[in-house]
């Protein structure tokens, strides 16, 4: 026992919104969160088939503006920004100066000047702090903002999300490529609508101002349910993730391992001259990874966690970053790191499963890529 | 939801129905809305000896791994295979979805588990 009681949980716009409609909330990332409300199954296969509302309000916002912007965000992300037009996003790493994850995030370009970092929920005062002194390094009067309180986000992710969104906003949504965002008003209020999200479905994320946020979640169930629309947890979003291969933060990478032992070399600007992380990434590259991570299908009947020890040959060789059952390709599958003579599609593993060997494949990434449409 | 009264429970959710020195073990309704969808159910094998309080397997949803505990001692005679291909029957049917039959070693263990109004006593606290 301890006398210093936990922090309380914080709770997004729509916390009374989930409660409401008999969610079972759980603490994650220091959040109070809707885990389900009818099912993470049931709520899975609606996004897959239909459509599923998900409050991400919980993420961090960061804004970088004013002269020097540009330079400051590409000294402490991976990815090169320069390419952004504004109106683009983009996918990319906060690194350490050994090329691992302080986070990963969406860096959005709002104006020639103005970035916005979409950040996990759980990293955002570590990342403020080092994004503040890390960006200052390069360029000491950059304005490095907080905004997350300023913001409420909501994923509106399925095959039938643009049909339904479009309902609500005078933006031409079809006009709007993948990773691109435009400025606009859904059900009235102002609001960034980007083709984005986190289930390998097709789908946007619309950011609006945190006190608007109850009444655009509103707009759209009551626009969405006719078409099959449902409220969506962070169980679902956690196997829709998987399923699409997408990676989780404090799951498969960290601090202690790599953008490229993540797999994620596409996310580095081999070419940009300097960035925290650059001569790591540039020597890893050169030497090779030492560990890599690829995706495993079970082949006994059990269930790999996150954790989970992978054998081969009787030795452990890695250990499991993520795992399920998932609804729509009802398969257990997961994520694990293995030496890279072990990562080719096809090779054995035992997984340990409370202290049973359950046999398991690696398989190529990602486990489930929709059809694009005709 | 008013739990069947010709059922025993324990204070962790798992139900029993004596009949003779036989036990029929499942777990409630209220333990199946805890866990989510039941993606699969991990069960000793016939033959093997239960300790009551003790684990005797783990059910896992897609969110979570929960371990069973045994309501009583005794050996297990029977183990309902159909939960293998249908697991999602916990959640549809918790109080008839059984998981294994006991032959009761020490019957008298019975007489410490609650009947349908002290479980749902328990559950409103």
């Amino acid at each position: 026992m301890t006398d210093s009681a936990p922090a309380p949980l914080k709770k997004t716009p729509l916390h009374a919104a989930h409660v409401a409609l008999g969610a079972r909330m759980v603490p994650f990332g220091g959040w109070d969160m809707p885990v389900e409300y009818s099912g993470i199954t049931a709520e899975h296969l609606a996004v897959r088939t239909a459509a599923g509302l998900f409050d991400v309000s919980h993420m961090g916002e960061v804004e970088i503006a004013g002269q020097g912007a540009l330079e400051a965000v590409q000294h402490i992300t991976s990815n090169d920004a320069s390419k952004l037009q504004v109106g683009q996003i983009q996918y990319s790493a906060l690194t350490t100066p050994d090329g691992t994850f302080v986070d990963d995030l969406l860096v959005y370009r709002f104006g020639p000047a103005h970035y916005l970092l979409v950040i996990n929920a759980g990293n955002i005062d570590k990342d403020v702090a080092w994004i503040t002194a890390r960006a200052k390094e390069v360029v000491p009067d950059v304005a490095v903002v907080n905004a997350s309180d300023r913001y409420g986000l909501i994923a509106i992710q399925g095959p039938r999300a643009q049909d339904i969104l479009q309902t609500l906003t005078a933006v031409d949504l079809s006009a709007i490529k993948y990773y691109w965002f435009a400025h606009g008003e859904v059900a009235g209020v102002r609001a960034t609508v980007s083709r984005t999200g986190y289930t390998g479905e097709d789908g946007f994320e619309v950011m609006v101002p945190s006190a608007m946020t109850v009444r655009v979640w509103e707009a759209l169930l009551a626009a969405g349910r006719p078409l099959g629309l449902v409220p969506a947890g962070l169980g679902a979003r956690d196997t829709l993730r998987l399923e699409a291969s997408m990676r989780l933060y404090g799951n498969d990478m960290d601090e202690t391992s790599t953008v490229l032992d993540a797999d994620l070399g596409w996310i580095v600007g081999w070419k940009k001259p300097a960035f925290l992380g650059h001569d790591a990434l540039h020597a890893q590259k050169a030497a090779g990874v030492t560990k890599k991570l690829v995706g495993f299908e079970m082949r006994d009947r059990a269930i790999a966690r996150h954790g989970h020890a992978v054998f081969h040959d009787g030795s452990q060789v890695g250990v499991v970053t993520s795992g399920t059952q998932t609804p729509y390709l009802k398969k257990a599958i997961g994520m694990a790191y293995v030496p890279p003579g072990l990562a080719a599609p096809g090779t054995a593993l035992d997984i340990d499963i409370r202290g049973r060997r359950a046999r398991a494949v690696v398989v190529p990434m990602p486990f489930y890529k929709r059809e694009k449409p005709a | 939801m008013s739990y069947p009264t010709d059922l025993k429970y324990t204070k962790e959710h798992e139900w029993i129905r004596l009949e003779g020195e036989t036990g029929t073990v499942g777990i409630t309704d209220f333990a199946q809305q805890q866990l989510g969808d039941v993606v699969y159910v991990e069960l000793p094998e016939v033959g093997a000896t239960l300790t009551a309080g003790q684990v005797f397997g783990t059910i896992e949803s897609v969110k979570a791994v929960s371990e069973l505990f045994a309501p009583v001692s005794g050996e297990v005679v029977e183990v309902n295979a159909s939960l293998k291909d249908r697991p999602e029957d916990v959640n549809g049917k918790p109080h008839e979805a059984w998981m294994v039959k006991v032959k009761l070693s020490t019957p008298g263990e019975a007489g410490a588990l609650m009947d349908a109004a002290a479980y749902e006593a328990l559950l409103a606290k």
